[in-house]
């Protein structure tokens, strides 16, 4: 592709984000599997850039996850949508910024359906005003979090402590960037650069020192498929889709992967676990896995907070060689200790990989 | 034109995802399911489009339509800008409206989704809840995730999290008068319907095989025929 038609196609894909000012709501798997990264998010964007990030318990669960099951129909989630948009409304915002890629791809798609037909607005109106007496609002913009933290990369990188650099060597660690699908595959304008060469991710990897991995299955699906991860006898799709990416990004040697989905972080550092324990193969060096990272814990480690504030024992795959490489350092006997240096026991040792 | 096709095109996702498919087939070599499935996109969308009742009778009454991951990525390669994700959406909730998912394997799973999922919707007002994720049927969630259910208070008070705690943060406890709203959502939107007829249609199920509720669904959880696999 000739230069200037590529960057033809990225301002096509250039979005809007906000300074400042957000109603934040939380994401069912983030907070599950990694409630540190978005403690990380609210904290870094709150305390170290000094932005105003509002978040109320009132708000829920979206219901994209029961949607994509088809456990609930359309109808249920988009009420359920436009009481979230009525709380940020109420509580006197009007940008609102999501933790999960399934609620933002699922308000994208909400808010382009209210558009196009407007009698199905006016029904969830009425919903919304018979179930909660809560007045419908819509949002003036929707982020997604690492919109945000994309937003905020060079702020992040002029406090940098560490940089994703091999301090060894002196070369940019070689970072796997994995867009979740629901971020731009659907609405390619909504996300920054699109669904084809989507630059969210790879923007904060070049920001903060890294050398972005190209690969033939960048854009593949991790495989989570809502039922079919869910329901047990259907995991080998989610584990067939992730085999097929690392099989995919293996001979390019990457030292780590960073994802803006809640869920990929946690099936691309699982489903390494099960290839080594039924295969015995392992796609890092030396018996180690390749760590999987979200993009919170990478800005966290970027500004120097400790790892095990971040949540990163909570990984199945250890973090360590990537923060031996950055130079972080790590006190390896508190990394399972609770609050206050409580003994709260470890994992079992795990011999197939690292 | 039949009635079961005159029913879908009422569906917003078939408005907006089912323009003149020129079944060129784009959508099945971009998908993740047809590589694993045998399963094919194309097809589907090539049968709704022909409007013939007894084919699309067929299509909702097959595991077909359940092998679809929802990623989506089909959407962004169709060149006519169809949605073939969103049309399976639309077949599997006619599919559960009436009544054809109990014909098919993967159909009868959906009692599982929606009794784990609703079920964590209604008590806790998130799809997915830590207490109910349980090791012993996630093993793949790994050795530190067993450490977490074993610890869990632990883990996640030096996470930061407010794990069914008052106020906001990451799996606090919502009040009750937030989830009283979400129910009140579900029962004048269709998602107490729909829950309620999964539910019965299992149970029913349940009981010609002689099979307790837990009995049912742990069959239903586990239970894999070998036939749905692309070889």
């Amino acid at each position: 592709m000739i230069y200037e038609g590529k960057q033809k196609i990225w301002s096509d894909y250039q979005k809007e984000i906000p300074d400042d000012h957000y109603f934040y709501v939380r994401s069912c798997i983030r907070q599950t599997f990694f409630p540190a990264s978005e403690w990380a998010f609210l904290d870094i964007t709150r305390n170290k850039l000094n932005k105003n990030i509002f978040e109320t318990e009132h708000h829920t669960t979206c219901g994209g996850i029961a949607y994509h099951s088809d456990a609930i129909p359309q109808e249920t989630v988009m009420t359920i949508i436009a009481r979230q948009f009525a709380l940020m409304h109420k509580y006197g915002y009007e940008n609102y910024v999501c933790s999960c890629i399934t609620s933002f791809g699922l308000y994208c798609e909400t808010l382009e359906s209210w558009r196009e037909f407007p009698d199905l607005q006016n029904k969830i109106a009425e919903n919304l005003k018979k179930a909660t007496g809560l007045d419908f609002a819509k949002p003036k913009f929707l982020v997604h979090a690492s919109d945000l933290m994309y937003k905020y990369k060079n702020l992040i990188a002029a406090q940098a402590k560490f940089k994703l650099v091999d301090k060894n060597t002196g070369k940019p660690l070689r970072v796997v960037e994995h867009i979740g699908c629901h971020y731009s595959k659907m609405f390619p304008s909504k996300g920054v650069g699109g669904a084809e060469y989507p630059y969210v991710l790879a923007g904060m990897i070049e920001a903060w020192g890294g050398e972005v991995v190209d690969y033939p299955e960048r854009r593949h699906c991790c495989g989570f498929g809502f039922r079919q991860y869910f329901v047990q006898s259907n995991r080998g799709y989610s584990l067939a889709n992730t085999h097929k990416k690392f099989e995919s990004m293996e001979p390019y040697k990457p030292d780590m992967i960073i994802t803006n989905c809640p869920g990929c972080p946690y099936f691309m550092d699982r489903w390494q676990y099960v290839i080594a324990e039924t295969q015995g193969k392992t796609y890092g060096q030396n018996g180690h896995g390749i760590p999987v990272f979200t993009y919170e814990e990478v800005a966290g480690l970027v500004l120097g907070y400790n790892p095990w504030d971040l949540g990163l024992q909570t990984h199945q795959v250890g973090p360590e060689p990537v923060l031996d490489k950055m130079g972080i350092h790590y006190d390896p006997a508190k990394k399972y200790l609770g609050k206050n240096g409580k003994n709260i026991g470890k994992p079992d040792f795990v011999e197939c990989i690292k | 034109m039949g009635k079961l096709y005159e029913r879908l095109m009422k569906d917003y996702r078939i408005k907006e995802g089912l323009n003149a498919c020129i079944n060129c087939g784009t959508c099945t070599a971009i998908c993740p399911a047809a590589e694993f499935y045998k399963y094919d996109p194309r097809q589907i969308v090539d049968t709704v489009q022909s409007q013939d009742d007894a084919e699309i009778e067929k299509l909702l009454k097959s595991d077909t339509i359940w092998y679809c991951g929802e990623c989506m990525s089909c959407v962004t390669r169709c060149p006519r800008k169809n949605a073939p994700g969103l049309v399976v959406m639309a077949l599997r909730s006619l599919s559960i409206d009436m009544g054809y998912f109990m014909e098919s394997e993967k159909g009868r799973q959906q009692y599982v989704v929606s009794k784990d999922l609703c079920g964590n919707i209604l008590n806790y007002g998130y799809c997915v809840y830590p207490r109910t994720f349980k090791y012993a049927t996630h093993q793949e969630a790994g050795k530190v995730w067993k450490w977490e259910e074993e610890h869990m208070d632990d883990v996640y008070e030096r996470l930061n999290a407010n794990l069914d705690g008052e106020g906001p943060g990451a799996v606090r406890k919502i009040p009750q008068k937030d989830l009283d709203e979400i129910k009140k959502i579900f029962d004048i939107t269709g998602g107490t319907d729909r829950v309620n007829a999964v539910k019965a249609a299992a149970e029913k199920r349940a009981k010609e095989l002689g099979l307790t509720e837990e009995e049912y669904f742990n069959k239903i959880y586990t239970e894999c025929n070998g036939a749905h696999l692309n070889h």
